[in-house]
């Protein structure tokens, strides 16, 4: 192959060269890393304190959690670096020793088994309805909404006539309260607060200012307000021996306190359906509640997706009040463990709330995921 | 936020008045076929869950020992553990039986709040807590120190008054809750920390070097911790007096948990009239007359339940002290069943 030199003395070349890799200034993680790290004085800046302070902070942590931890204890001695006479990380001994009380409170130990079905029944109903590709969705929603209540409420309180023995509420503790409250929170927010909404947004005068009412009220003071009046103050207002139970107080206190948030995060979603939608479905004969269920609400939930999840965390999260009315949560059993002379020393707190944060991020970060994928999986068709 | 909960205490209180009186507490609780006993949400050697989440700790056996005594079965108790803020509330609205929850009992409290105290099982006072190597033995040493304590309770007008009638300098170094205060004492933020000395006991051991942290003698306030009950129903009221009373009894007669089927043969007149071999006594309170011995089965005497949860060879390492029997130099003392 020769490249000519033509007459007039200009170089002409004949072939054409092949495909050639880009200036590695141009391309690859190079590049990568100049305009996404270093593309300015700050951001170079900002790169290299980030780097440093988790450089900083990561080995100590790794250490303190993997290295040189307890992983079997007695009592706070076995984790006593003094004791010791070398240094300890965290004393995962002591949430080893506390695991039983920590994910099922006081609940007797040979009965525990039907906590562990409970845990299953609430897993497979979840997955049923959640994943995807799941069979049979109909019988699933069924499952979980009506025969995983009444059969995880026999499981766990028992029935004495099938041969369960009865467990009273008082017994129940640790994460079955957090799982408990957190489940019966959105399982029923999210039926009740749709009915608040579309009451709220209904031309029918009464209904709509019982809602109205009822979302304004419940809105207007903390979740503890509620938890106390239940638990406290509403023995006085009635009759002496009629007692519920101070669960099922909670509980209810706890359903329509969501339920409130979300009838409002799913008013949102019927506010941005355009009026077309609405007239559309009239226009073609569908009745009030047709129009809802067929043509209105599968749009509008699925706008406000991101609220539902996020009131969903956010109940999760707050379940940890419960601990004010005297009921032990998951986070409560922890401190209530912390005070046991056994175990007081000044690190254990360390090791303990590490995992109880642990715990409580896999959840809440499992439902944000969840709904992302959801949000991705129902974005067809919306993209204007 | 103080006077609603005031407010809210008296409300229950007066309806307490009502329910205590029109319905007796025991009768109730025979129904229901359980004591429910307003129990502490987790302090050391009082009321805590140990590992397997059983509630261990002095008032919560005291608990026990009223069910031993209604149903001979020292388990027929349900714990609701209440808040500091709450307890009064709970127990005037019914919600509980009695309330056995480290308790200060005050003047005000029982003519305010509708509730009465029915002894006293735990006598505490403030006490402060200081490095050894100060060198300190005693708290009339500590003239000049600066002392950490929490801000806005009882502890911290208690200190000023103390120094103030001893006429000592001192500086107060304040803070929000009791684990700020506790950390700057034990990172040398101050000489000495002061609150309770049940709750120093229990404080000692999260230092980063607990044996290096001595609790002086001194006791600068009193603070009788006991059970308390609804006002207007005086069954109740002198069922729960006389169980407390039956320990300390059981203590002085040296009737123990271990020995009590022995003494119940016993010929000593005064024991037979404890152990309900003679007499009544029992019937009287509405409850069998062998009450005692099931009490005692269930959770020892007085000093055995001391022992067991705060005493010296538990982790409080606290001493008997005021708590001693009235014949050994304390001020526990029982007036006699007869």
């Amino acid at each position: 192959m020769t490249d000519a030199i033509s007459p007039s003395g200009a170089f002409v070349r004949s072939t054409v060269i092949g495909e050639q890799r880009p200036p590695h200034r141009v391309s690859g993680p190079v590049l990568w890393i100049r305009e996404n790290l270093f593309s300015s004085l700050l951001n170079s800046v900002l790169t290299l304190v980030f780097v440093a302070s988790v450089l900083w902070v990561l080995p100590g942590l790794i250490r303190f959690m993997f290295i040189t931890p307890v992983w079997v204890a007695e009592s706070s001695k076995d984790c006593s670096a003094d004791l010791l006479k070398h240094p300890v990380g965290a004393c995962w001994g002591f949430v080893n020793a506390h695991l039983g009380y920590l994910f099922y409170g006081q609940y007797p130990a040979v009965e525990r088994w039907r906590v562990d079905i409970f845990y299953a029944l609430e897993a497979l109903g979840l997955i049923w309805i959640l994943a995807p590709k799941a069979p049979f969705k109909p019988a699933g929603l069924v499952f979980f909404f009506l025969i995983f209540p009444i059969a995880g409420f026999i499981l766990l309180s028992g029935m004495t006539s099938i041969g369960l023995a009865t467990v009273q509420t008082h017994y129940w503790g640790g994460f079955l309260v957090t799982i408990v409250i957190s489940t019966v929170g959105i399982v029923a927010s999210l039926p009740i607060g749709v009915l608040l909404a579309l009451g709220r947004r209904s031309k029918m005068p009464i209904s709509r200012l019982v809602c109205v009412i009822m979302i304004e009220f419940v809105r207007g003071v903390p979740l503890i307000t509620v938890l106390f009046m239940a638990n406290v103050m509403f023995p006085l207002f009635v009759p002496e021996g009629w007692r519920p139970d101070s669960l099922l107080r909670v509980l209810v206190g706890v359903g329509f306190f969501s339920a409130a948030y979300m009838a409002e995060a799913v008013r949102g979603g019927l506010q941005a359906i355009p009026r077309g939608q609405y007239e559309a479905a009239q226009a073609l004969g569908l009745g009030y509640w047709q129009m809802m269920i067929k043509i209105i609400l599968p749009q509008a939930l699925k706008i406000v997706i991101p609220n539902i999840v996020n009131n969903f965390i956010g109940l999760f999260k707050d379940t940890t009040l419960v601990a004010i009315v005297g009921i032990f949560d998951f986070l409560r059993t922890i401190q209530a463990s912390l005070s046991d002379p056994n175990w007081r020393s000044a690190e254990m707190p360390l090791a303990a709330y590490l995992f109880a944060a642990f715990i409580y991020f896999i959840f809440c970060y499992g439902m944000a995921r969840y709904s992302l994928s959801m949000e991705r999986r129902l974005q067809t068709g919306n993209r204007h | 936020m103080k006077k609603i909960i005031a407010a809210a205490v008296v409300a229950a209180a007066s309806f307490g008045l009502v329910t205590g009186a029109s319905a007796g507490t025991l009768d109730n609780v025979k129904a229901k076929g359980q004591l429910v006993c307003g129990a502490n949400p987790g302090t050391a050697g009082f009321g805590v869950p140990d590992e397997k989440g059983n509630w261990t700790g002095l008032d919560v056996e005291y608990c026990r020992a009223i069910a031993a005594a209604i149903f001979n079965d020292p388990t027929k108790v349900k714990f609701v553990p209440l808040s500091s803020k709450d307890r009064f509330t709970a127990l005037a609205s019914g919600e509980v039986d009695v309330l056995v929850r480290n308790s200060t009992w005050t003047m005000s409290r029982e003519t305010t709040l509708g509730v009465i105290w029915a002894g006293i099982n735990f006598y505490d006072g403030q006490g402060f807590m200081v490095n050894k190597k100060l060198g300190v033995k005693s708290a009339s040493e500590l003239d000049g120190a600066s002392i950490c304590v929490q801000q806005g309770t009882t502890t911290e007008l208690n200190l000023a008054d103390y120094f103030r009638s001893t006429g000592k300098k001192y500086q107060v170094v304040t803070f929000g809750t009791s684990e700020e205060a506790l950390k700057a004492y034990d990172t040398g933020r101050c000489d000495a920390y002061t609150t309770d000395r049940s709750g120093l006991a229990a404080d000692r051991l999260s230092m980063a070097k607990p044996d290096d942290n001595v609790i002086l003698p001194e006791v600068i306030s009193k603070e009788p911790l006991g059970p308390l009950v609804r006002q207007g129903d005086d069954q109740w009221l002198n069922l729960v007096k006389w169980v407390h009373f039956a320990l300390l009894i059981a203590e002085e007669d040296g009737i123990t948990q271990a020995n009590v089927d022995e003494k119940v043969k016993s010929d000593d007149p005064e024991i037979k009239r404890i152990l309900g071999t003679d007499g009544k006594f029992g019937e009287s309170l509405g409850l069998s007359n062998a009450w005692v011995v099931q009490i005692v089965k269930a959770v020892g005497n007085y000093g055995e339940m001391f022992e067991r949860n705060v005493g010296p060879k538990t982790p409080l390492q606290l001493a008997r002290a005021s708590n001693a029997l009235w014949n050994k130099g304390g001020l526990q003392y029982a007036p006699p069943i007869r």
